[in-house]
């Protein structure tokens, strides 16, 4: 049996008034990814300040490498690297001399510390701005400096606390690289995000977080499976009046119109024949086709499905609450407004499937 | 391509270990230290309360308001240079607030929790370099009086006790500070606060003028002011003019002990407590 490097049970956490957690198990094997998933203020973060020994759980308990983070804090912090939210990186220092000093506090030798200081510096393409003080730094290159302050003495486990909110695509495609390559060698990784296709892309199972529990656990594709229900996504040339009528008798549940009434969603079950039909029921009423689609629902679809929030802001309303997301028609009506955050969701957004009012 | 990871041994860290347990505290309070000292280099002018301020103080308090008081026993030169350096070193430590304050602000601190190093290094290496700041402070002080005429006129060990008894006293005010770093917001409540408390503990004192002409009740404050041992047991040591020795108060009578009894009894109380404050501060 492989040994879980993180494991924890029942683990609670209240502030004040605030149940922040309500009860969260987890057991991530060793040399895997685990996703927490949710919106903010569901309690990912609070999670990972327990496990990484800087907050106390107020009930329950939590390992890491065997080593309770309560009572062997120390032995935990010898054994973890974490990436907060925000950088912890020291705005005076230099990149360089904020790794030396990690290093010298992290227990390396001084000499040992300054050679991985360098090669770190070098891997994560910093060495020309390694002299210059982290002040002047931009976004992307403070969290490659703040992941490899996790990394200099070669955690076995790691924890990224949204490790590419706010990076621009290209940096945001080098963390994901970085940290696959990180698995690869045998990291134990806890990962938290906003970003569904984040958690699709790189972790080997999932927890969904919300009001401070955990809702779905499982691997990318059981989660999908659980939702169930094949998608069905069309393009009208142009908005038709009738367009939504002619499909409902095809589709399960509702049919939801993006905002210029051209693109069309609904949960459909999937049979022999299904684009033939919907193509044959929407030109039997006038509305011309550009496009159809017939896929398996995406982890955002899951993530409405099982929270009822946006990913990115919790900008849905109660009311979609109903397993299936199909409530949209409303929201198409009224759009909810994008979040700066959403920018950074270039990946999804760039996929042809993409239904524009839901994101 | 270089190994980012370990591959995989779990029950142990993966590089060598550079210090024994014992060398720890030491270790990450050294390491510390050297990133407050880089940020005074970084930013110079945080100097300027140790730096220049002292020079400007001694200036202005011996030519122009000095101008308006006699000091029995010497010139108020002679007389002014130990309460300068009590008053400077005095003010001078609202810095440990604002630097902690500043510190606990910022994600750094999170990083340096999340590392297996001695809870108290963070304090510890603020007041060292704290300390090391007072003595340039000290210094700038003792510098200016020099050049405008002052000297100490007892043998050198004497006055080495002198400094030392300063820096004993400033240690444990940086401590006390310190406190208040842990319980105010941001640094500018710090420095608010700070210069609330502190300024009226150096003003109402011998530091300055001779307590003999005080209302009694301001005057019984000031005689058993730390401050005013301090300074007392300064200008004993330097062999200035010391009006205090005159004054029944036991302080101002054996001012070296009660400098170091004050000194001991302010550390005793405020380095654990500051602990204290910095645990329940950094943990949620």
């Amino acid at each position: 049996m492989v040994q879980a490097m993180i494991e924890a049970e029942g683990l609670t956490k209240r502030y004040g008034e605030t149940q922040a957690l309500a009860g969260i198990d987890l057991a991530v094997p060793a040399g895997t990814i685990l996703g927490v998933l949710g919106p903010n203020g569901a309690g990912k973060s609070t999670a990972v300040r327990i496990l990484t020994t800087l907050a106390r759980p107020t009930t329950g308990w939590a390992k890491i490498a065997g080593f309770d983070v309560v009572t062997q804090a120390n032995d935990v912090r010898r054994r973890i690297g974490v990436t907060a939210q925000d950088a912890t990186l020291d705005e005076a220092l230099t990149g360089r001399q904020n790794l030396q000093m990690v290093s010298e506090l992290a227990d390396l030798r001084r000499a040992a510390g300054g050679a991985r200081a360098t090669e770190l510096l070098e891997r994560f393409e910093l060495a020309y701005a390694a002299d210059r003080p982290v002040r002047g730094y931009s976004g992307g290159m403070r969290r490659r400096l703040d992941l490899a302050a996790s990394l200099v003495a070669r955690p076995p486990v790691l924890f990224l606390d949204e490790p590419t909110t706010g990076l621009d695509p290209t940096s945001r495609a080098r963390m994901w690289d970085i940290i696959r390559e990180l698995v690869a060698q045998g990291t134990t990784l806890l990962l938290t995000t906003q970003y569904l296709d984040e958690a699709d892309a790189l972790a080997d199972r999932i927890v969904v977080i919300d009001h401070g529990r955990i809702i779905a656990n499982g691997t990318a594709s059981e989660l999908k499976n659980a939702v169930g229900g094949t998608r069905l996504e069309v393009t009208l040339t142009a908005a038709h009046a009738g367009a939504v009528e002619a499909l409902a008798p095809l589709v399960a549940g509702r049919v939801d119109a993006s905002v210029d009434g051209r693109r069309l969603r609904a949960a459909v079950n999937a049979g022999a024949g299904v684009a033939t039909a919907v193509i044959r029921a929407l030109d039997a009423v006038g509305a011309v086709v550009d496009d159809v689609a017939v896929h398996p629902p995406s982890l955002d679809d899951v993530f409405f499905a099982l929270t009822g929030t946006g990913a990115a802001a919790g900008q849905r309303s109660a009311d979609d609450l109903d397993g299936t997301g199909t409530d949209r028609t409303a929201h198409a009506a009224a759009p909810a407004p994008r979040t700066p955050t959403a920018t950074a969701r270039t990946p999804v957004a760039a996929r042809p499937d993409t239904f524009n009012g839901a994101s | 391509m270089s190994q980012l990871a370990p591959t995989l041994d779990v029950a142990a860290p993966s590089l060598s270990t550079g210090s024994g347990t014992f060398a720890r505290p030491f270790r990450d309070v050294a390491v510390l230290t050297r990133r407050n000292l880089i940020h005074i280099a970084r930013e110079p002018l945080q100097l300027s309360d140790v730096l220049i301020q002292p020079v400007l103080f001694t200036l202005l308090f011996i030519y122009v308001l000095g101008s308006g008081i006699s000091v029995s026993g010497g010139s108020y030169k002679e007389f002014a240079v130990a309460g300068l350096i009590t008053l400077n070193l005095t003010t001078s430590v609202i810095g440990t607030a604002v630097g902690l304050t500043t510190d606990l602000n910022t994600g750094t601190i999170d990083r340096f929790r999340a590392l297996p190093i001695w809870r108290a290094a963070v304090l510890v290496s603020r007041s060292v370099a704290d300390i090391l700041s007072a003595v340039l402070c000290m210094t700038m002080v003792l510098v200016t009086g020099l050049a405008i005429g002052w000297r100490p006129h007892t043998s050198v060990p004497e006055f080495v006790a002198g400094l030392a008894v300063l820096l004993l006293f400033t240690y444990a005010l940086i401590w006390a500070t310190a406190c208040l770093g842990m319980v105010t917001e941001g640094p500018e409540s710090a420095q608010g606060i700070g210069l609330v408390i502190v300024f009226p503990i150096a003003i109402v004192s011998n530091a300055m003028v001779p307590t003999g002409h005080m209302p009694a009740f301001v005057r019984a404050i000031a005689d058993w002011n730390p401050v005013s041992a301090v300074t007392a047991a300064t200008r004993q040591l330097f062999g200035n003019p010391n009006p205090s020795a005159t004054v029944d108060a036991w302080p101002m009578q054996h001012p070296v002990v009660a400098s170091v009894l004050w000194s001991i009894a302010i550390l005793a109380v405020a380095a654990p407590l500051a602990v204290h404050l910095y645990r329940r501060r950094t943990t949620d």
